[in-house]
């Protein structure tokens, strides 16, 4: 039986759209090579952040996520029932410092910026500071807060989003490696080959974060998403000292940066778990996953400027992934102008978990050709910032 | 902003002060039978060695001891080749050209940047004992890595094994020959393989009684995997010897050596107060009715060993299909450089691991494997050529055993995640990938970060079902098939835990070039 849509991963960008077009009554298959939400996915610290994006089309997009996050996690709570394991979704918020004086000024202007965009964004004093994170460095020099940051588990989300697309009727299949693309007289693309055999689609959806350049070239096109190596820390258990997402203001010049060099930024957090995460690096080195002590070294020095006292905490693991980066910061949501029948849906480098619902009805609305949600054209893979790119990677 | 990076480039080499200047720096981690063997082999081709052992002393787990500050007359009846022990280790303990460095964890090993730059790795290393104030750090770059870090026993789960007076029998067997003091005074050993057998009989010599030893291997299975070439076992006139002092040993105690039984549940509130031994059959499933209860005050169990394989995994050294290091005739792993030796490339024994590490040492100083000095080893070696294999035959975990688990058995210690949730979630999330099911169990990632039950969750959730042949042995089944066939339980980038103080601290760059100050010996 053919299916309405493939779509290719199984991580939780793959998994959303996979509900979302099941729920919306479409046949769906999603082909995944590896297991599911064993790739990116796997690899974050589960971030639903508007504290790190700059007014523009990509903070609308996590603003519009956040609104769905809460109904979602309700939604499958129920639907999947007590025996599939909680999302451990909270909405803990952020709290973004800056620990020098030449950070502080611009960390302001930031969050005033983002005020301009709707966001709630809060400078608050020391006092307050440290009545949020009484652990925290008081050597800070600025600080704001941003309730509205929120965390998600993310291998858990994705399972339950596939779980609940399974119960609307879709197809999983994991260790299916897609190989290329089945086409009619016209072109058009009407499926996939795949390891296992060939899978008739209406359309093809491309989700696969930071391999999906590689399935693209496999299809014949091109799609400039690059992988962006992230390492993250994890402490042991230890009772609850970091209440929020706290994070280097630094952490916004190494997002919004494209330069490949390393570049790390502090990021900590408590897990429902009782460990803490130290994030984050990121580093242009290829699918290269070899461990890079100075980088993980950086990371431990620059979370102890946060949080002096974690410097007795220990270390028991270390985690690195890659994020799938576009080259203009923007993921890729929509059709490809260059091959009928083919879609997209990547490029969302470390915002993907959180941005991966609003990614979902945007696609779907798209596919229905209904309305969608936001305007999709700064997503459409022919806007102008992705020109010079597609050209480069053709 | 651009990192500074301290830790890379040229950086120290060790070099004790009694190494002729520019000798080939070899770094040989694991002070054990085969780290001990491949050392003294380095030295005697001139190299310059560093020795690293975790403990705070050598000899390993096969020669655990007591201090040399409370010397026992024992020491010679408690251990197999104890002399061969004692002369390693004197010989190095004199040797200036060998720095010992005990309490030294290496908690990563970093792989070059391109191949054929000078050194192979950067191995980093804590000193100092663990839970003690700052440790210091320290960054080898040698010439050749040799890898002898050995093997941890394994214990499959059951209910009431988080029983206080359970012990894994490795640890009692610490316990017996590091602080000779009895476990209890009725003791049940209880597992598969051979290692039951010294077990039995250090946990004997403390004076406990030994109520049995109970292998799940059956009769049958056992003689398949024996006998085929007794010869070669008897012939192997030291690990013949050594089976006959045990056997020795178990008569004089009269402890029952039985087949096609094991513990399949403790009980006790606060301590194990008795066992249930059952009949397996040869599949390991428990036979209904076979049940038979056994009041007793300790349980010894071990179903065999896994190889500590998290730090070859990081120097990028290839598995075989059975999950061990892959070595070539000397001991060379696939990472040029990087040499292996003992019970990660394969379960030997001591014999095995003492040839291994001679022709690993040699040829890690330059040697070649056909150098005519080691004949003797490789015939050795020879010797014990598919004793792991025949181990497994006889012994390797089946796949019936998990007939035996209760949905409320612990499977995961740290995290207290009990069996039932592993099957709710598999079937969930229909069996989805192991990275996933440990992130959604939490099996797996506590403070062991899976020693003990990374194999055990890979066979509840993957392995059991692509495996066609089900009387295979579990072991060896493949994880999954697909590229989430490389994700296992044994990739640990940070090898042991470290404070994040230490990390953010670097190494002693003022210490790293020259003598350390370290002791040699024991503290």
């Amino acid at each position: 039986m053919a299916s309405d849509v493939v779509i290719v991963g199984a991580g939780i960008v793959g998994a959303a759209c996979a509900r979302a077009l099941a729920v919306s009554g479409l046949r769906v298959t999603v082909l995944e090579r590896g297991a599911a939400a064993s790739g990116t996915s796997a690899k974050g610290e589960g971030n639903l952040l508007v504290s790190d994006k700059g007014p523009g089309a990509e903070l609308d997009l996590a603003v519009y996520a956040a609104s769905l996050w809460p109904a979602l996690v309700a939604e499958l709570a129920d639907e999947l029932g007590p025996a599939f394991p909680e999302l451990e979704y909270e909405r803990k918020g952020g709290l973004v410092v800056a620990t020098t004086e030449a950070g502080s000024a611009p960390l302001l202007a930031f969050a005033a910026s983002q005020r301009t965009a709707g966001i709630d964004a809060r400078p608050v004093a020391l006092g307050t500071a440290l009545e949020l994170e009484p652990w925290l460095n008081p050597a800070i020099t600025a600080a704001v807060h941003y309730p509205d940051d929120a965390q998600v588990q993310p291998v858990i989300a994705t399972e339950a989003l596939l779980a609940s697309a399974r119960n609307h009727g879709a197809i999983v299949r994991t260790g299916v490696e897609v190989t290329g693309a089945t086409r009619d007289a016209t072109g058009r693309i009407v499926g996939v080959t795949t390891t296992d055999g060939d899978v008739a689609a209406g359309a093809v959806l491309i989700a696969a974060g930071p391999w999906s350049g590689e399935v693209a070239r496999a299809f014949g096109v091109s799609l400039p998403v690059r992988p962006r190596r992230g390492m993250v820390l994890v402490t042991t258990r230890m009772p609850h000292r970091v209440f929020h997402k706290v994070y280097d203001g630094d952490y916004f010049g190494a997002t919004q940066s494209s330069d490949a060099a390393l570049q790390t930024s502090s990021v900590v957090e408590s897990t429902a778990a009782g460990t803490v995460l130290l994030g984050s690096s990121r580093e242009q080195v290829g699918f290269d996953d070899r461990l890079r002590v100075d980088v993980i070294r950086e990371v431990a020095a620059k979370a102890l400027r946060l949080f002096p006292f974690l410097a007795d905490a220990s270390i028991m693991r270390t985690y690195g992934g890659f994020r799938p980066f576009m080259p203009d910061h923007l993921p890729v949501i929509g059709e490809d102008h260059r091959a009928a029948g083919l879609w997209h849906a990547s490029g969302h480098e470390g915002a993907g978990i959180g941005l991966s619902l609003a990614t979902a009805e945007m696609l779907v609305a798209r596919m229905r050709g209904e309305a969608a949600p936001l305007d999709a054209a700064p997503f459409g893979l022919d806007r102008p910032t992705l020109a010079p790119h597609l050209e480069e990677a053709a | 902003m651009t990192a500074a990076t301290p830790a890379r480039g040229p950086g120290p080499v060790p070099t004790p002060a009694g190494a002729a200047a520019g000798a080939r720096s070899v770094l040989v981690v694991g002070a054990g039978p085969a780290g001990l063997a491949a050392a003294r082999a380095a030295r005697e081709r001139g190299a310059s060695v560093v020795l690293l052992d975790a403990s705070d002393a050598t000899g390993g787990q096969y020669w655990r001891h007591l201090p040399d500050s409370r010397p026992s007359a024992n020491e010679r009846v408690l251990h197999h080749g104890w002399s061969t022990y004692r002369s390693l280790h004197e010989e190095l303990e004199r040797d200036p050209g060998c720095e010992t460095v005990l309490g030294a964890q290496v908690w990563a090993i970093e792989r070059a940047d391109a191949p054929g730059t000078a050194a192979p790795v950067a191995v980093h290393v804590l000193v100092g004992p663990p839970d003690g104030s700052r440790r210091v750090g320290r960054t080898f770059r040698p010439d050749a890595l040799v890898l002898a870090i050995g093997a941890h026993d394994r214990t499959l789960p059951f209910p009431g094994w988080d029983l206080p007076g359970v012990f894994t029998a490795g640890a009692a067997q610490a316990f017996a020959k590091g602080e000779r003091v009895a476990l209890g005074e009725r003791v049940v050993v209880a597992g598969a393989g051979p290692f039951l057998l010294p077990v039995a009989a250090s946990v004997a010599a403390t004076g406990a009684k030994v109520l049995g030893v109970y292998e799940a291997g059956r009769v049958k299975g056992l003689v398949r995997g024996w006998l085929p070439k007794p010869w070669q076992l008897i012939g192997a006139a030291k690990k013949g010897g050594e089976l006959a002092g045990y056997v020795g040993t178990h008569l004089r105690h009269r402890i029952p050596y039985v087949t096609g039984r094991a513990v399949i549940a403790a009980h006790g509130t606060d301590r194990v107060e008795a066992v249930t031994i059952a009949s397996v059959d040869a599949d390991w499933a428990p036979i209904p009715g076979t049940e038979r209860r056994v009041e007793t005050d300790s349980v010894c169990v071990s179903h065999g060993f896994t190889p500590r394989l998290e730090l070859p995994i990081a120097a990028g050294c290839d598995l075989t299909a059975d999950r061990f290091v892959r070595v070539d005739e000397g001991q060379q792993t696939s990472v040029p450089g990087v040499y292996a030796a003992g019970e990660i490339t394969g379960i030997g024994g001591v014999d095995a691991a003492l040839a291994e590490g001679e022709i690993a040492g040699h040829v890690a100083s330059g040697g070649s494997a056909r150098d005519t000095d080691l004949a003797e080893a490789i015939g050795a070696r020879r010797t014990f050529t598919g004793f792991a294999a025949r181990i497994e035959a006889a012994h390797g975990i089946r796949r019936g055993w998990t007939g035996w688990l209760e949905d409320d058995t612990i499977v995961c210690r740290c995290e207290e995640v009990p069996y039932g949730r592993l099957r709710e979630t598999r079937e969930a999330t229909c069996g989805s990938g192991l990275r996933s099911m440990k992130l959604t169990t939490r099996a797996g990632l506590g403070i062991c970060q899976g020693r003990v039950c990374g194999r055990t969750v890979e066979e509840l959730l993957g392995g059991a079902a692509s495996d066609p042949a089900a009387s295979a042995p579990a072991a060896s089944a493949p994880a999954a098939s697909g590229p989430a066939a490389s994700v296992t339980t044994d990739r640990r980038p940070i090898a042991s835990p470290l404070r994040i103080g230490e990390l953010a601290a670097g190494p002693d760059l003022t210490r790293s070039s020259t003598t350390s100050n370290v002791q040699k010996g024991h503290p």
